[in-house]
């Protein structure tokens, strides 16, 4: 506002022409109209915020911090925490990302370095295809085509050959953090096979060509050179990848097995905040109960809410960088 | 100007005077309530909640329009959210599988006066289970050692309870993996009220509620996710409702009820259980462990939410007479959409709720 000022009051002194004047109330009415959608997006977020809080605060008040370090949830007694679901959350993304990463990376690799021309088009669009599919979807196929093939051979080979580590024991149910992870991996490689792959484009052509001239091969080329160039934007990517796995809700709730527990085993059923908001929000009643759903909800809009300032804040380094570059 | 001055004050007199005499007219007698035909006049009613009778209120509302012009508009939300909803009074009427709590029933009564729970159908939650070469209605449980298997302190198929009770099944050596309702449900809500009649253990370390802290071990989205990870986690063990059992023929358990006798989960015996359970007038009544010997024990009315005093008298009416058909009428609709219908005495003491029904003091049906 205060900027826009000087502007125009140099630009009222200099116009006295019709048509000047009425451009410069069109621009000051769009100008205004701009300026009250920015301000609607950010009210809207903080209100949103305030909701949540007001309706959250009998489980605040009643809780505290403790909230975050409780492994109950008994709707009985009423006693609530959110450390299983904070974990649950966490690992089934971590899971998610070991998978989905490399194979991300490798294919945007390929895709924008090594691949023939004629197969790059096809070969993206169908990656950015699987973006499309419903959750649900993804979610029904994993229960039916998915975990079952999880749990035999998968779960039954690594629990006899590995189930003397805390990570495969238990018994194999199918459903459960494996499941969901894979399932999340599924889900988020199409995002940061996309976000990569656009990142390395952008990296110069003078780059790859230098590093060729010094007698480099292609790997060493791909290595040394493109890829530390564009490091902060894949981070980025893969962080704008976590951003969906840490809310996925449909999917992860038909696979995780939803048991409030806080296991090591990878085969153990957990539940994730979005899992556990989405399956009791509907029959909650009780200010309490309800009041933590909500809290969860809180966790959850925190978790998401870093990650995303941190994947914007990279994205942001990358595109400077890129900028002074060229 | 002053002919058409003193005309017009004439006229306004006269008009009280009218509407006066009108009003008085209109309201002391309510008798024009108990003609058995409904108004041709169109009237919608909204309501919300449970989502286990839902297919069977749909079957109900449609044929009610056909045969009167009334249009009902049903919200299959859930039954915490029909419970919600009445409460805040933005629906003529709720609905639910399970009770309202003491806390839900005065916070309704503080708004909008006495609520009534009016039984619609009865619904039961089969046991079921994933045995090689064990059929349904073959294997037999208790009470406390289904409780005891959810509690998880009977761990395994062959373990003695439950093998004393099968003597010629050939059980396996294997654990249980018990699957429960993730989302909170009705069914949950009847299933788990059971467990607490018989098992005290049940009732101390878990409780009766739509969701509770389940010891164990995994948790499937509705029905379809329950008996969808029962068929295909061998050796596991979950719950659902009957309907759902049986157009999907799942093998279910037979339960011991309180009589002795081993019984299946067929309408029959859920409609039965009614009449070993005495019913209070409210009607807020579990019928789980039914002691007629031909009863199956894990079974629930559900119920629809109405306000004794309706604000509006059209509106009233025309639930009041719905309700009255619903509970006569319409059963004939429960059990081809397998659902139970009410009998005996569930009928009359829903008829007297149905008939307290009021609008300003006044009944709004006469029987």
């Amino acid at each position: 506002m205060n900027k826009c000022r000087p502007d125009t009051s140099l630009s009222a002194g200099r116009s006295d022409t019709v048509t000047a004047s009425r451009a410069r109330i069109g621009d000051r009415i769009f100008s205004r109209l701009t300026l009250f959608f920015g301000i609607l997006i950010a009210v809207i977020l903080i209100a949103l915020l305030i909701v949540l809080n007001i309706d959250a605060w009998p489980a605040i008040q009643k809780f505290g911090l403790s909230f975050l370090t409780s492994i109950e949830w008994d709707p009985v007694r009423e006693e609530f925490g959110a450390l299983p679901a904070i974990y649950g959350t966490l690992l089934s993304s971590l899971i998610g990302l070991v998978i989905a990463v490399p194979i991300s990376l490798g294919s945007a690799v390929f895709l924008s370095e090594l691949a023939p021309e004629w197969m790059r088009k096809p070969c993206s669009f169908l990656i950015e295809m699987l973006a499309a599919i419903p959750s649900v979807i993804i979610g029904l196929w994993g229960l039916y085509v998915m975990v079952p093939f999880i749990r035999n051979p998968i779960e039954i080979w690594l629990g006899s050959n590995l189930g003397f580590l805390p990570l495969f024991e238990g018994p194999p149910f199918g459903v459960g953090f494996l499941s969901a992870g894979i399932i999340l991996s599924i889900m988020v490689i199409p995002i940061i096979t996309a976000v990569s792959r656009e990142v390395i484009a952008a990296v110069p052509l003078t780059q790859r060509e230098a590093m060729l001239a010094l007698g480099a091969t292609r790997w060493e080329m791909i290595n040394r050179a493109v890829l530390p160039y564009c490091r902060s934007g894949l981070v980025g990517g893969v962080i704008l990848g976590l951003g969906r796995a840490l809310g996925e809700t449909m999917a992860v709730t038909m696979v995780i097995g939803n048991a409030y527990v806080l296991s090591p085993s990878l085969f153990s059923p957990g539940a994730t905040i979005a899992s556990k908001v989405a399956s009791e929000f509907n029959e909650a009643s009780g200010d309490l109960y309800i009041g933590s759903l909500i809290e969860l909800a809180l966790v959850l809009f925190a978790i998401t809410l870093l990650v995303n300032i941190i994947a914007r804040l990279l994205v942001w380094r990358t595109v400077s960088v890129r900028g002074t570059g060229e | 100007m002053n002919k058409w001055g003193k005309n017009w004050y004439t006229t306004i007199a006269a008009v009280m005077v009218a509407s006066i005499a009108l009003a008085a007219c209109g309201t002391p007698s309510g008798s024009p309530a108990d003609t058995p035909a409904v108004p041709a006049k169109s009237v919608n009613l909204t309501g919300a909640g449970a989502t286990f009778p839902a297919p069977l209120y749909t079957k109900w509302f449609d044929q009610y329009n056909k045969l009167t012009g009334v249009k009902v508009n049903y919200q299959p939300i859930g039954s915490g959210g029909g419970i919600s909803q009445i409460t805040e009074g933005t629906v003529d009427f709720g609905a639910s599988d399970g009770i309202m709590t003491e806390a839900q029933m005065t916070k309704a009564e503080q708004k909008n006066g006495p609520i009534l729970h009016v039984p619609m159908t009865s619904g039961a939650v089969a046991v079921i289970y994933n045995l090689a070469g064990i059929g349904t209605g073959q294997l037999k449980l208790t009470g406390e050692v289904l409780a005891d298997i959810y509690l998880k302190k009977i761990a395994r198929w062959n373990d003695q309870a439950i093998a004393s009770l099968n003597p010629d099944l050939k059980l396996p050596d294997a654990a249980i993996a018990v699957v429960f309702r993730s989302d909170g449900s009705g069914t949950t809500y009847i299933f788990t009220n059971y467990l607490s009649k018989v098992s005290p253990g049940w009732s101390t370390q878990v409780g009766n509620a739509t969701s509770v802290k389940w010891p164990g071990d995994i948790g499937g989205q509705g029905n379809a996710g329950v008996a969808g990870q029962v068929q295909q986690i061998p050796n596991s063990i979950g719950y659902v409702e009957l309907a759902y059992a049986e157009q999907n023929k799942l093998a279910w358990a037979k339960l011991k009820n309180t009589a002795g006798n081993f019984i299946e989960p067929t309408l029959e015996a859920t409609t039965r259980a009614a009449e070993g359970v005495s019913l209070p007038d409210d009607m807020k009544v579990m019928l789980t462990n039914s002691s007629n010997p031909e009863a199956y024990p894990i079974v629930g009315f559900t119920w629809i939410l109405v306000y004794v005093n309706q604000n509006d008298k059209d509106k009233g009416e025309a639930l009041a007479k719905m309700l009255w058909w619903a509970v006569h009428e319409g059963q004939q609709y429960t059990e081809p959409l397998t659902y139970a219908s009410l009998a005996g005495s569930a009928v009359s003491k829903a008829e007297n709720a149905i008939l307290s029904i009021k609008y300003q003091g006044q009944p709004l049906i006469v029987r």
